[in-house]
C-alpha cells in the first residue's frame, strides 16, 4: 500500500507573530510540522507497518520546509517530495491543492492522507479539494481506518459526540482527525537513517498548473475586542483573593 | 445579487446553525439590496422545506432523491452542482458544519470557484463583500475577498450570527420549488453505514454550572491534580480543550469545543487555554469567563470577563486556597 501524506510546515505554536500585510514576518520565528498533519503521518506509518508499501512525505513551501520533510523521514517515511514554492503562503486553497495533486499524480499511490486543517491559514480544504481534482472518493475527520483489500472501513467523527462508519474504496483521500493515534517521536536511529533517504525537489512551474486565485487574503490583523476584560494583577495570592471577591460579589457566580 | 443558503438537515432534523446562516444571508441581502433563497436537500423533507418557506426568502428550493436519503459527499456534490447551476446564485452560503467541510470546497471547485470557509462576519465595502475569518488559531483575523466571477461560496461559523434574528416571511409563505436532479448509484463511491455514539458518558458537562477547563498550558498529566483540586474547591467539573483529550490526559467526554461538548455554564475558568476557535465555539456562551494564561495576547482574553496574565502553576494553588477560605 503506497501512501502519500501531505504535510505543511507552519509557524511554531508559541512563536510571537508579527503581522506584515496579509502574512507574518517570517524572519524571527521558528517553524514546525503542522500538528494535525503529524497525526496523518503517524496513521500512514501504522498502515504501512500493517500492510507494507511505502510512505511518501509531500510538502510545499520555501527551502525551510525541507526540515519538516526530514522530520517525517526520521519518523519512518520512506522518501520525501518538496514542491519548492516561495510564494506558497500566498496561494489560495484551490491553488495549493492543484499543485499538490499534480505532484501526487506523478507517484504510484493507493491512498493520500492529510491532516484536518493547518494551524496557520486553517482553511481545512486541502483533502476535499485533492479528492475532487484527483477524481477519487474521500472522507474527512477520520478516527479509524481498517483496510480490507481494495476497501476501507472508516470511522468518521460527526458533531456533538456522534460518529459514523463508512465504506470507501481505494484509491482515496482521507483527512485525519487529530487524536486518532498517539504520535511517535523520531528515534536517533530514525534520524540517522533519514540522512540516506531521498528528498526530490520539484519546481512548481514544472507541474504545469495554472492557478488563477479564487480568493485572496487582503490583510490580517489582531482582532478587535468585543468584550471588556478586567485584568487582575498582583502576587498570585493577591490575584486569587481579588478573583474570588469579583466572582462572589460582582459576577455573583459562586 | 442572488444569495442561496444551503440549509443542513440530518434524518429530518435541522442543524440549527442553518438558521444562523439564513440570518447572515438576510442581513447581507439588506446591506446589498439582494435577494435570499434557501435550499434543503435530502429525501422525505417536504416538511422541512415548508418550515424554511415561513422565513423571509424569495423561494425555497427542494432537492430530493432516493440516493440523497443519507449524506454522502459524492451525492451532495453531484446534486447540488446541478441545483446551483440552475438557480444561478451569485453567493452560496453554508453553515460551517462538519458536513459542509466534507463537501462544500469540492462543490465550489467543480465550477472552478473557491470557498471562503469558517467566516465570522462580513463587511460591505462599497458593494464589494469582504469576509472576515480567523487565522493562526484565532490569534489573528483576516479580511478575505473573492477573486473572479460568481458564484462565490462561503460558510459561517457557528455562533457568528443569531438564529433568533431570522426574519419571518411578511405574507405567510414563500413558494417551494422542486428541483429535480439526475443522480446514479455508481456516482456515489462511499457507502454510509451506521450512525452511533460512543459509550454513554458518565458526566454531563452541559448541565454543570461551574467548569474549570485546562489547556496546553497544563504541560503534563502530573499537573492535572492541581486543576482538579481547584475544581473541587470551586464545586465544579473539570474539562479540557481538545489537545488534552487527544493526549489521553482526560477522557474525551470532558472535551469542550466544536468536536466535543458545547457548554454555557455560570462560570468558565480557562487555565492555560489559548482560545483556539475550535475551543471557543464550545464555551463562549458561558455567563462569566475567567482566563488565566501566561501569554497576554492569547485569544482567550478576547472573550474573558476577568483576565489574569500569569503562571497557572502559581495561581492555581493560591486560588484553591482562597476558594476554600471563602466557603
Amino acid at each position: 500500500m503506497n501512501i502519500i501524506v501531505c504535510i505543511k510546515q507552519v509557524p511554531a505554536k508559541d512563536a510571537p507573530l508579527s503581522i506584515a500585510g496579509n502574512w507574518i514576518r517570517e524572519s524571527d520565528i521558528g517553524f514546525e510540522m503542522n500538528e494535525p498533519d503529524s497525526y496523518a503521518l503517524e496513521e500512514a506509518l501504522r498502515l504501512k507497518e500493517k500492510h507494507g508499501g511505502e510512505v511518501i512525505a509531500l510538502s510545499m513551501g520555501p527551502e525551510r520546509v525541507k526540515q519538516t520533510i526530514k522530520e517525517a523521514l526520521a519518523k519512518g517515511a520512506d522518501r520525501g517530495i518538496h514542491i519548492a514554492d516561495d510564494k506558497f503562503a500566498q496561494l489560495d486553497p484551490l491553488g495549493s491543492a492543484k499543485s499538490l495533486a499534480a505532484a501526487i499524480n506523478q507517484q504510484k499511490h493507493d491512498l493520500v492522507l492529510t491532516g484536518l486543517q493547518s494551524d496557520d491559514h486553517g482553511f481545512g480544504q486541502t483533502g476535499v479539494l485533492l479528492a475532487g481534482i484527483l477524481d477519487v472518493p474521500h472522507a474527512t475527520i477520520i478516527m479509524a481506518i481498517e483496510v480490507d483489500g481494495q476497501t476501507m472501513k472508516l470511522k468518521r467523527e460527526l458533531e456533538a459526540g456522534w460518529f459514523q462508519h463508512i465504506e470507501c474504496p481505494l484509491p482515496a483521500v482521507l483527512s485525519i482527525q487529530s487524536g486518532i493515534n498517539k504520535v511517535r517521536y523520531a528515534t536517533l536511529k530514525g534520524i540517522m537513517a533519514a540522512k540516506k533517504k531521498e528528498i526530490v525537489t520539484i519546481a512548481p512551474e514544472s507541474l504545469g498548473v495554472s492557478a488563477e486565485p479564487t480568493q485572496r487574503v487582503e490583510r490580517i490583523y489582531v482582532p478587535t475586542k468585543t468584550k471588556k476584560t478586567e485584568f487582575l494583577s498582583g502576587t498570585p495570592k493577591e490575584v486569587a483573593g481579588k478573583l474570588v471577591e469579583k466572582l462572589k460579589f460582582e459576577a455573583r457566580v459562586i | 445579487m442572488k444569495i442561496l443558503v444551503i440549509a443542513e438537515q440530518r434524518q429530518g432534523k435541522w442543524n440549527n446553525t442553518s438558521f444562523e446562516t439564513l440570518a447572515a444571508a438576510q442581513q447581507i441581502a439588506k446591506d446589498t439590496s439582494s435577494m435570499v433563497s434557501a435550499l434543503v436537500i435530502g429525501k422525505g423533507i417536504a416538511g422541512l422545506a415548508g418550515e424554511l418557506a415561513a422565513k423571509n426568502v424569495a423561494e425555497v428550493l427542494l432537492v430530493e432523491h432516493d440516493l440523497l436519503e443519507a449524506y454522502t459527499p459524492d451525492g451532495y456534490c453531484v446534486a447540488l452542482s446541478q441545483a446551483v447551476g440552475s438557480a444561478k446564485p451569485d453567493l452560496v452560503l453554508f453553515p460551517h458544519t462538519y458536513q459542509v467541510r466534507d463537501f462544500a470546497p469540492k462543490l465550489a471547485a467543480m465550477s472552478g470557484k473557491g470557498m471562503i470557509g469558517d467566516c465570522i462576519g462580513y463587511r460591505n465595502e462599497g458593494g464589494k463583500l469582504v469576509f472576515v475569518r480567523q487565522m493562526f488559531q484565532g490569534k489573528t483575523a483576516a479580511d478575505v475577498t473573492f477573486q473572479g466571477g460568481a458564484p462565490w461560496f462561503a460558510s459561517f461559523q457557528a455562533g457568528a450570527f443569531r438564529a433568533d434574528l431570522v426574519v419571518a416571511h411578511p405574507s405567510g409563505k414563500a413558494p417551494v420549488n422542486v428541483v429535480s436532479v439526475a443522480l446514479k448509484p455508481e456516482q456515489i463511491r462511499t457507502k454510509p453505514l451506521d450512525l452511533f455514539k460512543e459509550a454513554k458518558s458518565a458526566v454531563d458537562l452541559t448541565q454543570a454550572p461551574l467548569i474549570v477547563a485546562i489547556g496546553r498550558g497544563i504541560k503534563a498529566p502530573e499537573n492535572i491534580p492541581q486543576a482538579e483540586a481547584l475544581a473541587k474547591a470551586l464545586g465544579g467539573e473539570i474539562a479540557a480543550s481538545r489537545p488534552i483529550c487527544d493526549e489521553g490526559w482526560l477522557p474525551m467526554e470532558r472535551q469542550i469545543g466544536s468536536s466535543g461538548q458545547t457548554v454555557a455554564p455560570k462560570l468558565y475558568l480557562a487555565l492555560g487555554i489559548s482560545g483556539a476557535i475550535q475551543h471557543v465555539v464550545g464555551m463562549k456562551g458561558a455567563r462569566t469567563i475567567v482566563a488565566i494564561n501566561k501569554d497576554q495576547n492569547a485569544p482567550i482574553f478576547e472573550i474573558a470577563d476577568y483576565g489574569v496574565v500569569g503562571d497557572i502553576f502559581e495561581i492555581m494553588p493560591a486560588l484553591t486556597e482562597a476558594l476554600q477560605k471563602a466557603k
